[in-house]
């Protein structure tokens, strides 16, 4: 074997103030800071508010998505979701007011009519969203207003989403205010009511390489029919169906858990939570789902799907599992219930996880992200580069799974990755998914480059 | 000349920017201070924008692009962000060790009526800072794109820095928003022409780093600062800035504060344009140019020989930043593709202008479309009979739409690798580049041309 040596971390990469955040070989196990706004200069790997509120709402196919604010807002947000989309595609093109300094000084409620106005005129859409910005919340544009009024004038929906960046640091506040905007969407006008339906909704789902498609095709297996899904492929038309179900099922928890329990609330509709992401994930949720329906027949052809799927499935895991047993894996994802679906399927495949952290997870999340990791991994709140570079080095990490702006450090770094991002392309849900999700990481951590990346390497000096 | 003589699109003026051709003001101004040795910036506003302006910068670069915020919220945003700015400084300092700290504004910041001036002032006094560098730049997105921050950043270094100093013979060279190999293949010719200069912003390096050694949080290259202190002292300024706008210039500030002479050159893209970078370097040394570049000069003709029948065909549109639509316009009209849609989401009042003896001699005007989105680019093209696009990604819906093919070019290039390596300058740029657009135009050819005569001339009518 010839010599391979390993890049070694600087020692001084921590601010003091994030200590809290971090919990290694122990310390802080119990107590993470997770609740904390992002640390000025800490070059935190969160969005903002807005970004937050659009990547929730963005896959609604037919509607219009209108930033007013600055160009900026809507240049980063374009297309960027991996969002696949069975109708229309006008949910992939990014509208902005483009406000100019004429806006922000004399105000830009003007502009924002004229916007809509030219937008109903040329696309005549079922329902526009239109999204608060920094700026426009700053110089109080009442988009309330403008957006009742058209929505008056137009008889559609012209829904105002407060997603102005600086209302938190948090991502997590947008998915609340999309998910305000969502209420409004589906809540039936004048006491109108919608039939109740043996459909379930699905929660937290966002038809990624056509995820929601496969989960559909799944449940019709087995008897049951998905309304709509929030708000992966779903149409303006669908989403106001939604109070029909009889069940919600809720997988991404960080952005839908509050309108799960407003559905409830609001339309005596209880949810579940379910996740979709690796073999054991899927067949509990499809279980949990057959109990909830209680129907001989369902619980039949769900024991029949699983276990076929099981059999085509294992042998096929089993050969990556040769080949990554012992390997070391670290994951930073945005939310919690998806590094926790990763933890158990890089667990399936004998890996050890070193590392996990995430942008929006919450202190109990946590306690399931510890109580399921080593004594000697690193578990941490709202990472930062240098942390990462850190913890990736230290712990000798062989492959990262995260979004991309990890991906271009775990390269730099010689270590392998895999996107579990809102803009990857791959389906990486059920199980196939979980045979793509193994193959995907194989390719990377098994993959020749490294050996020569590592042949590269100067003597390291810190 | 009249402006006026390229024409306008019909139709009412729009209220509503969709799927857009620019990207904001501070992102220009990240990558003017990525190209400043041992730098780091700080955005001045809410979390969000750091984030998104990294994203596309590690989406096109492929490199970390590390950019802090100073993470305003609710309350900063009421009372002011003047702490957390301060926090955001002490803390980049110590897990970065910059020397120089570039504070760009945000539109939030802006709008709050932070004072920039005073807060880094206040900073520097407070914590004694004695050997980091801080410069602030506004860089509000309401008032230019990325275009104008990046102007803005180079030429707000450039104030700091330079100082009075002794004349020497090193010349300034002030870059455009270019590819880091567009960066190298400049450099390569002031090497070959054996022209000693400082290069500002100089991120052929830094966002396009090789891989070796241990990784570093800044990573190494970029313009000295040293250097950029002594470009008062330079025999002249290069400017490849013929649309700079010049109250951002600043090719104009070194002029006009230090006496610099100014000689502001269109980018070398195209033989004309390249002759004329190295005909003005030839005139410093007053030496010979090198048999490598005339070899180089040579291909280039060569090539637009061999291919100029191919080009006739195409019909392009042009989009991106204006100094590299204007470059761009001047190598297709060349080569004998004179475009027929130019666009720029950026608003120039140089542009028009500049074109209009460019496409002296082209029958059929192109329409120009400033400070436009990719709406009415698509509209515009699909009415030109549009078969080939030059520009960034923004562009891939008109692949997808129109099945019009992009020859990706400028910045942002997010759906294909190797953005930072796109090389269209000097020579050998230029060949590289005719080579893709020619290309492009034959593979369009090839896969539709029996179809196409099959159509035409098989299946009509009494054959």
């Amino acid at each position: 074997m010839e010599e391979i040596s390993v890049q070694k971390a600087c020692p001084d990469a921590c601010i003091g103030e994030r200590q809290n955040s971090i919990s290694s070989g122990g310390k802080n196990k119990s107590a993470i800071h997770c609740t904390d706004d992002s640390l000025a200069g800490s070059v935190s790997q969160r969005a903002c508010v807005f970004c937050g509120a659009r990547v929730v709402l963005n896959p609604v196919t037919d509607a219009v998505h209108l930033v007013h604010g600055p160009i900026g807002c809507a240049t980063y947000t374009w297309d960027i979701r991996g969002s696949l989309s069975s109708g229309s595609e006008m949910y992939r093109s990014s509208f902005s007011t483009d406000m100019k300094e004429r806006d922000v000084v004399f105000g830009g409620e003007k502009k924002l009519v004229a916007a809509i106005d030219e937008i109903v005129e040329k696309y005549h859409p079922p329902a526009i969203f239109v999204y608060a910005t920094c700026v426009s919340g700053m110089i109080g544009d009442d988009i309330i207003a403008v957006s009742k009024a058209a929505s008056a004038r137009y008889g559609i929906d012209v829904i105002p989403v407060e997603s102005s960046g600086f209302i938190s640091g948090n991502k997590v506040v947008g998915y609340r205010s999309a998910a305000e905007a969502l209420m409004k969407l589906i809540t039936p006008k004048d006491k109108g009511t919608v039939e109740k339906t043996r459909k379930l909704n699905f929660l937290g789902e966002y038809n990624l390489g056509g995820e929601t498609w496969l989960i559909r095709n799944y449940l019709a297996e087995i008897g049951i029919e998905v309304n709509v899904a929030f708000t992966g492929d779903s149409t303006v038309a669908a989403l106001k169906l939604a109070p029909g179900a009889c069940l919600n099922i809720v997988q991404c928890t960080g952005s839908m858990h509050w309108v799960a329990v407003n559905l409830e609330k609001t339309f005596g509709t209880p949810f579940i939570s379910v996740n979709f992401f690796g073999a054991g994930n899927t067949a509990e949720s499809l279980r949990r789902i057959a109990v909830f329906y209680d129907d001989p027949e369902i619980t039949r052809r769900t024991e029949a799907l699983i276990a076929r799927e099981m059999d085509r499935i294992q042998p096929v895991l089993q050969r990556y599992r040769k080949k990554l047993a012992g390997k070391r894996a670290a994951i930073y994802v945005g939310g919690a219930y998806k590094a926790v679906a990763i933890i158990r399927q890089l667990k399936e495949l004998g890996m050890e996880i070193v590392l996990t952290g995430t942008q929006t997870g919450k202190k109990e999340e946590y306690d399931d992200i510890s109580g399921m990791l080593g004594a000697d991994a690193v578990v941490i709140d709202d990472a930062n580069p240098a942390e990462l570079e850190k913890f990736l080095l230290e712990k000798h990490v062989d492959v990262m799974a995260g979004g991309v702006k990890e991906r271009v450090l775990a390269y730099k770094l010689g270590i392998g990755f895999v996107d579990h991002n809102h803009d990857r392309k791959e389906c990486l849900a059920g199980f196939e998914g979980a045979v793509t999700f193994a193959h995907e990481v194989y390719v990377t951590t098994c993959s020749p480059v490294w050996k020569q990346l590592k042949r590269t390497l100067a003597p390291e000096v810190c | 000349m009249d402006c006026s003589e390229l024409p306008k699109p019909a139709g009412k003026a729009r209220q509503v920017n969709e799927n857009q051709c620019q990207m904001c003001m501070p992102l220009g101004g990240v990558i003017a201070f990525k190209g400043i040795e041992n730098a780091m910036v700080i955005s001045h506003g809410s979390q969000g924008c750091s984030t998104y302006m990294r994203l596309a910068n590690v989406e096109h670069f492929n490199e970390p692009v590390d950019i802090a915020s100073s993470s305003l919220n609710e309350k900063q945003t009421i009372y002011g962000g003047e702490a957390n700015l301060k926090k955001a400084i002490d803390n980049v300092l110590r897990v970065y060790n910059p020397k120089v700290i570039g504070v760009l504004t945000t539109c939030l910041s802006e709008t709050m009526g932070e004072d920039l001036d005073r807060i880094v002032a206040t900073y520097i006094q407070e914590r004694q800072i004695e050997d980091v560098d801080i410069v602030p730049v506004p860089t509000p997105s309401y008032s230019g794109s990325h275009t104008e921050g990046f102007w803005a950043a180079t030429r707000g270094i450039i104030a700091h820095f330079a100082k009075p100093t002794e004349k020497h013979t090193r010349i300034n060279l002030i870059i455009p928003h270019i590819s880091p190999a567009d960066i190298r293949g400049i450099k390569r010719i002031l090497g070959l022409m054996d022209v000693e200069y400082t290069l500002v912003p100089d991120y052929s390096l830094t966002l396009d780093r090789p891989y070796g050694g241990r990784y570093q949080k800044i990573p190494p290259g970029g313009t000295k600062t040293e250097e950029i202190t002594r470009m008062p002292g330079a025999p002249l300024t290069i400017q490849f800035g013929l649309t700079c706008p010049d109250a951002l210039s600043p090719g104009r500030f070194l002029e006009e504060q230090f006496g610099v002479p100014l000689i502001n050159l269109p980018l070398p893209m195209g033989i004309e344009a390249t002759d004329q970078f190295v005909e003005t370097l030839q005139g410093l040394t007053s030496g010979t140019v090198p048999d490598q570049l005339t070899l180089e000069r040579g291909w280039l003709l060569d090539a637009m020989a061999d291919s100029h029948k191919y080009n006739a065909v195409g019909r392009p549109v042009i989009y991106g930043e204006p100094e590299i639509v204007y470059a761009l316009v001047r190598t297709v009209t060349a080569n004998g593709a004179p475009p027929v849609v130019i666009a720029s989401g950026t608003k120039n009042s140089k542009l028009a202008g500049l074109l209009v003896p460019v496409l002296a001699e082209v029958d059929d005007k192109p329409i120009l479309l400033e400070e436009t989105d990719f709406a009415a680019i698509e509209e515009a093209a699909a009415g030109a009979g549009v078969n080939v696009a030059v520009g960034h990604s923004g562009g891939k819906f008109l692949t997808e739409s129109r099945g019009i093919p992009v020859v990706r070019v400028g910045f942002p290039i997010h759906d294909r690798t190797g953005g930072q390596r796109i090389l269209s300058v000097g020579y050998a740029g230029t060949l590289a580049f005719l080579d893709r657009f020619t290309n492009t135009l034959l593979e369009a050819k090839y896969a539709s041309y029996r179809a196409q005569a099959k159509e035409k001339m098989m299946i009509r009518e009494g054959c």
